[in-house]
């Protein structure tokens, strides 16, 4: 299979969308753009399968490698493994879902899906990246729609959330850069299978380990570098809050695993203990940061960098178990706070607030909307059946098993934010959904198509996982194989 | 052993119906859910029948000993080559026990609810929500894995959770369902962090590989968790604890026990099919499914034994305070299963002395038929007079004949009065108590008089003392109503004479039990005299009872406000962590952390504007600093670098 | 020419570079500047073209490179001159001090 289509489909659709007219015109391409993407992704998981059943034994299948500039050698060289599938499958889904979501924009309505297109092409082409110069001009694709869709169609303070999300996120890129190029400097190469089989010193893997790692750690809400997370969320408009969490931070989290750990792996064992302190303050951090909030974009996006802590924890932690919780982490957390911010988008397009104390019973006249609602805030503190559940026990499980002390104290901590979750998923529930309904909200309609649409994918999703692991399990296994090779080969080396 | 492979289909038809109820039900079929739920459990409560009977006289022995055989087992996420969840269903004389009682007693509050929330607006959603709780517990009773009984744990923490909101535009009944899930979320951080520490050391998650290799002093996982330990404790002593704090906290054992008598703000049905039968023995279930474990630790089960002694205790003594009548038997709950956690205790694994392992779950078997009978005749009583409060009632007896005797039946059968259910189950536990702990005899003696006391005192509150005068009265309520009633009582009446210790010992091996009747002397005597007490306070109308309690001033009041454990903990968490962990946390964020990014942003804007004079748009300024630039990088690069 | 050291070309075309220097940084008049920015390649250009005949005889490069600056030079006129029109049309004015927008 030819992975290119899978970022030749979205630019197609970028370009068709500045031919259309009219926001029926646009909806309708995008539409078509992201359902065709949504079945070619589900067509390569199941070509993928069929590779890796039969002869497929390499860590990436489809390869595809050409040179694009010779004389620093870089080339145009993408695959996948399974990690990078479940991250594709996630961002299909989303951007369906968030192109659903859309569905009546009417402000500038071209522009909005362009860069919507335009910023999942770039996470698409970070995903299949095999070369890290590819890697890094997708991630930078997927960085500037961002800056403009918060801009110009946010809420709030959006000029100031926007400029934030974008300063900090090029910060990060540009740490990301400086940390490419010391791999760069070290392999005269940009190949990432290639330099994983280098063997590059421990001073020079030190030295550019934190660049990287920070770098792609700000996409992932990284603790203390988390603050772009609540305010670029709270002012971006819904579908854009469903991509940036949904999408971008996975990025972060993709790269911290892909580039950083598995590249540079001594560093990643010798760093460990710094990783899962920031993770562990992420985490507890953000959930009682959350637990103080009352609008309820600020308590989703707050969860984020707590949830997100767990991908970095699952990482720091560094054993099989502990990668692939940060993995089903990443896709779950993804699927959750899309459904999140799509309810949470909903609620507020028809109550016209996002204030918790404000709002109350909607249960009574939005069943649809408050049914998902819960069932994102369910997810979200972990109730088996649902994603979060599996990802988050799977974290713990992995963690448990690095039989250190501190790293066993940190589980702990770790695990105890689930109550604290619980406290302020209810909170938000209770006073939202439940409780005496407001008279001004009593004529109030409830989801429609698009809507109902859009929340069933990203049900399904969560639901899937949540009830039958061992499918993405096992797609995701082989991938985390490689990675535990290269960890285990820097293990011995020492 | 794939003849009992059908047991699958227990959970998987409430689960099912779930499915149905919860997607289809608010629109298309309202008026028939309730129907459907009820008949999809009948199938599920004849096919547990079906298995008890095939267990328990068919296949289920051999050489004399109760097998546990796993009837299904599915990989279902691994973690590591040895350490997976499986989704797996173990066959067990405690397991098969239990899957009866949770379908018998279901059913029971499914036929029930069928009259007590006819009318509802969310009619289906209630029945959908009842099928996911079957579903859950079911689950749970048949997890061999302990994890897959973590995962259900949870799932009937939120069912739960459902279901005491259920009327969610109640702010009381939104609260009390927060406060369910988060205590005992709370709690099931211990559970999480114990299956953590047990799987760990013994490599699996499976409970009965867990058993061989941790219930056994020779085997290596056992030396091994036994001699690590961690301030002073050892680490299989931190892992039964702390699980067994889950399991306290799923059975409202103190001190996490607050949320259950809030809990009573769902629908009355639902308290006595979670809080009362099912979902509260729960963590008793938990301590009897590991209790080969549990007894190679004495420190852990020490614990249990004082935990569950002294919330018997304190829960009896409350009870005797409450004027809310599903308040009393939520308290009454707690009590019993405070008996059934401390006959664990002191209990041991094999022969004669794990008599308190068989008492318990006999306690745990016929406490499921009386209580929820208790908390349904309950339920009528307010359907009928629409009030919780005592004071609003009275001298029922005259209007609901069928209600009065089966609750009088329920009353008698916790007194321990023979020859009801109650009794059997009482004497047992107390004469494992008092073959092992003297304390722990007195407390349970002490506790069982005062059980007679109150439950007496409801009664007559209810049925005799003044005379109420209803206006509207609408009869005792349908015949699915009354039918439930009758059964249950029947049950209460009979379950006593199951020989349950052939069935159901620690080791699997029956039992002799013998009934000592001089033993028997000294708890009926004492039931009979509270019962007479209780007659005379409160069969009719006086101010005795206010006299006494004027007399026993702080005692009373702090009994009757629960001994201030609601305050202690709103005080943590509203006075403590709130405002001295959250708040500045969250300060921090706003003001810390996002200043030190505002600093460095506010910091470039500084410099830029002290340095965009040089920027004036002047060209031949312009042209000036390029030639003196260029003429001063000629110096540098032609004399200065060497 | 032998006559001639080099010293006296390369003093010529010093004294033309500072004189185009000067007028590029005291005149206000557009025109005046660009005149002198001529100036200014044309020192550049004696300069080429001395250090050609008096270090490399044998060689064209010097050559050369005089003659691509008389056709840059020649280009970068034109372009010069319509920016000057254009600035005249919108200003009415072709001092340099008018045209102080592009800043900070």
């Amino acid at each position: 299979m030819n992975l290119s289509l899978l970022i030749l489909l979205p630019l197609i659709t970028a370009i068709l969308i500045l031919f259309c007219n009219g926001l029926k015109q646009v909806r309708t391409v995008a539409l078509a753009g992201a359902v065709l993407q949504l079945v070619l992704t589900l067509f390569l998981l199941g070509a993928y399968w069929k590779e890796r059943n039969g002869t497929g034994h390499a860590p990436m299948l489809f390869e595809s490698d050409t040179v694009w500039f010779d004389a620093l050698n870089i080339h145009y060289h993408i695959g996948v493994d399974g990690i990078s599938i479940a991250m594709m499958l996630l961002t299909a889904s989303v951007v369906v879902a968030g192109i659903l979501v859309s569905w009546t924009m009417e402000k500038l309505s071209k522009e909005f899906f362009f860069l919507l297109v335009l910023l999942s092409m770039g996470a698409y082409g970070f995903f299949i990246s095999l070369d890290l110069f590819t890697l890094f001009f997708f991630l930078e694709v997927a960085v500037i729609p961002k800056f403009l869709l918060i801009g110009i169609w946010g809420s709030g303070k959006k000029e100031y959330s926007a400029m934030k999300l974008a300063l900090m996120l090029m910060a990060g890129s540009a740490l990301v850069f400086v940390g490419l190029m010391g791999l760069y400097n070290q392999t005269h190469s940009f190949n990432i299978m290639e330099i994983a089989q280098m063997k590059i010193p421990l001073e020079i893997q030190k030295t550019f380990f934190p660049f990287a790692f920070l770098g792609f750690g700000i996409f992932a809400a990284l603790f203390p570098f988390h603050t772009w997370v609540p305010d670029g969320h709270a002012s971006a408009p819904t579908a854009a809050s469903m991509f940036l969490a949904g999408i971008s931070m996975k990025l972060g989290g993709y790269g911290c695993l892909r580039v950083a750990t598995f590249l540079m792996p001594d560093a990643a064992h010798a760093y460990s203990w710094i990783i899962i302190l920031l993770a562990t303050i992420a985490i507890i951090y953000g959930a009682f940061a959350t637990m103080m909030q009352t609008d309820l974009k600020y308590i989703n996006a707050y969860s984020s960098v707590s949830h997100c802590g767990f991908v970095i924890l699952g990482i720091g932690m560094l054993t099989q178990t502990s990668i692939n919780g940060a993995v089903l982490q990443m896709v779950s957390h993804g699927l959750m706070t899309a459904l999140f911010f799509a309810a949470i988008g909903m609620v507020y397009s028809r109550t016209h607030t996002r204030m918790v104390e404000q709002l109350g019973g909607l249960l009574k006249v939005m069943p649809f909307i408050s049914t998902i609602f819960v069932i994102a805030g369910l997810c979200s503190l972990g109730l088996p059946g649902f994603s979060g559940f599996v990802a988050e026990m799977t974290v713990f499980m992995g963690s448990w098993q690095n039989p250190d002390g501190w790293y066993r104290l940190a589980t702990i901590l770790a695990c105890a934010s689930i109550v604290v979750t619980a406290v302020y998923i209810l909170r938000a529930a209770g006073k939202t959904v439940m409780g005496p309904l407001n008279d001004t909200y009593a004529s109030l309609t409830d989801a429609s198509w698009n809507e109902k649409t859009a929340a069933a994918i990203l049900v399904l999703g969560i639901v899937l996982i949540g009830v039958a692991p061992f499918l993405i399990n096992d797609l995701i296994t082989p991938g985390t194989d490689t990675i535990m090779l290269q960890l285990g080969k820097a293990m011995t080396q020492k | 052993m794939s003849n009992y492979f059908y047991i699958i289909w227990i959970p998987l038809i409430p689960l099912i119906s779930f499915l149905v109820l919860g997607i289809f039900g608010r629109k298309y079929i309202k008026t028939v859910s309730g129907p459907l739920g009820t008949l999809s459990l009948l199938a599920s409560t004849v096919l547990s029948f079906v298995t008890a009977g095939q267990y328990f006289f068919v296949d289920g022995k051999l050489n004399g000993v109760y097998q546990k055989i796993t009837a299904f087992k599915y990989v279902w996420l691994s973690f590591t080559p040895n350490v997976s969840i499986d989704i797996s269903i173990i066959v067990d004389p405690i397991s098969v026990m239990m899957l009866v009682v949770v379908t018998f007693v279901s059913l029971m509050v499914h036929l029930f609810s069928l009259g007590y929330m006819k009318g509802e607006e969310r009619f289906a959603t209630y029945y959908a929500f009842l099928s996911l709780f079957t579903f859950s517990m079911l689950g749970l009773v048949l997890a061999g894995n302990l994890f897959q009984v973590y995962m259900f744990w949870e799932l009937v923490g939120v069912s739960s959770f459902l279901l005491i909101g259920y009327y969610f535009e109640k702010p009381s009944a939104v609260a009390a369902s927060k406060k369910a899930f988060i205590v005992t979320r709370f709690a099931d951080l211990g559970f999480l962090i114990g299956i953590l520490i047990l799987a760990f050391y013994s490599d699996t998650l499976d409970i009965q590989l867990l058993i061989e290799k941790l219930g056994s002093a020779q085997s290596a996982a056992y030396t091994g968790i036994a001699t690590a330990g961690f301030l002073g404790i050892s680490m299989l002593t931190w892992g039964l604890t702390l699980v067994f704090a889950g399991g306290a906290g799923k059975s409202a054992m103190f001190p996490l026990h607050i949320w259950l008598p809030d809990a009573m703000e769902g629908p009355t049905p639902v308290s006595a099919l979670i809080h009362a039968a099912t979902m509260v023995v729960a963590g008793v279930y938990l301590v009897a499914r590991l209790f080969p474990v549990f007894s190679m630790d004495a420190a852990s089960l020490q614990i249990v034994t004082y935990v569950g002694a002294f919330s018997a205790l304190l829960a009896a003594v409350i009870a005797c305070t409450q004027t809310d009548i599903k308040r009393v038997l939520a308290y009454s709950t707690m009590s019993q299963i405070g008996y059934m956690m401390f006959a664990l205790g002191v209990s041991k694994q094999t022969g004669e002395e794990g008599l308190g392992y068989m008492a318990s779950m006999f306690h745990l078997f016929t406490h499921a038929f009386f209580k929820s009978l208790l908390f349904l005749g309950a339920g009528a009583v307010i359907h009928m007079v629409h009030s919780n409060e005592m004071k609003d009632m009275g001298g029922l007896r005259k209007y609901m004949p069928i209600t009065h005797i089966s609750f009088l039946i329920a009353c008698l059968a916790i007194a321990g009065i023979p020859p009801f259910a109650g009794f059997f189950s009482k004497e047992e536990i107390l004469t494992a108590a008092f073959h092992s702990n003297k304390l722990i005899y007195a407390v349970a003696l002490f506790t069982a008089a005062l059980t007679s006391f109150y439950m007496f005192r409801l009664y007559y509150s209810i049925f005799w003392s003044k005379e109420t005068v209803l206006h509207d009265t609408h009869g005792e309520g349908t015949i699915t109503m009354k039918l439930p009633l009758v059964i249950l009582a029947v049950c209460a009446l009979l379950v006593g004479f199951v020989p349950f210790s052939r069935f159901i010992t620690a080791d699997g091996a029956a039992l002799e039990t013998h009934t000592d009747l001089l033993f028997s002397i000294v708890p009926v005597g004492l039931s009979a005299l509270a019962i007479l007490l209780a007659t005379v306070m409160y069969k009719t109308a006086n101010n005795k009872p206010e006299k006494i309690a004027t007399a026993m001033g702080g005692l009373y009041k702090a009994a009757s406000r629960k001994f201030y454990m609601d305050e202690l903990y709103i005080f943590i968490t509203k006075k403590i962590i709130f405002p001295f962990i959250g708040a500045p946390i969250a300060w921090i964020d706003k003001n810390i952390v996002d200043g030190l990014m505002n600093l460095l942003a506010a910091i470039t804007e500084k410099i830029s504007f002290l340095i965009k004079g040089v920027q004036s748009g002047k060209v031949q300024s312009y042209a000036l600093y390029f030639f003196g630039g260029v003429a001063a990088l000629a110096v540098i690069f032609i004399y200065l670098w060497k | 020419m032998t006559g001639i050291p080099l010293t006296h070309i390369l003093f010529l075309s010093t004294a033309l570079f500072c004189i185009g220097m000067y007028g590029l940084f005291t005149r206000r008049n557009m025109i005046t500047m660009l005149m002198s920015v001529e100036l200014m390649l044309n020192s550049v250009n004696i300069n080429f073209v001395a250090f050609n005949k008096y270090l490399y005889p044998e060689k064209m490069d010097g050559i050369f490179f005089t003659l691509f600056i008389i056709t840059i030079a020649a280009a970068e006129a034109a372009v010069a001159i319509a920016i000057i029109i254009n600035l005249y049309r919108s200003h009415q004015s072709i001092d340099v001090e008018d045209a102080t927008e592009l800043k900070f």
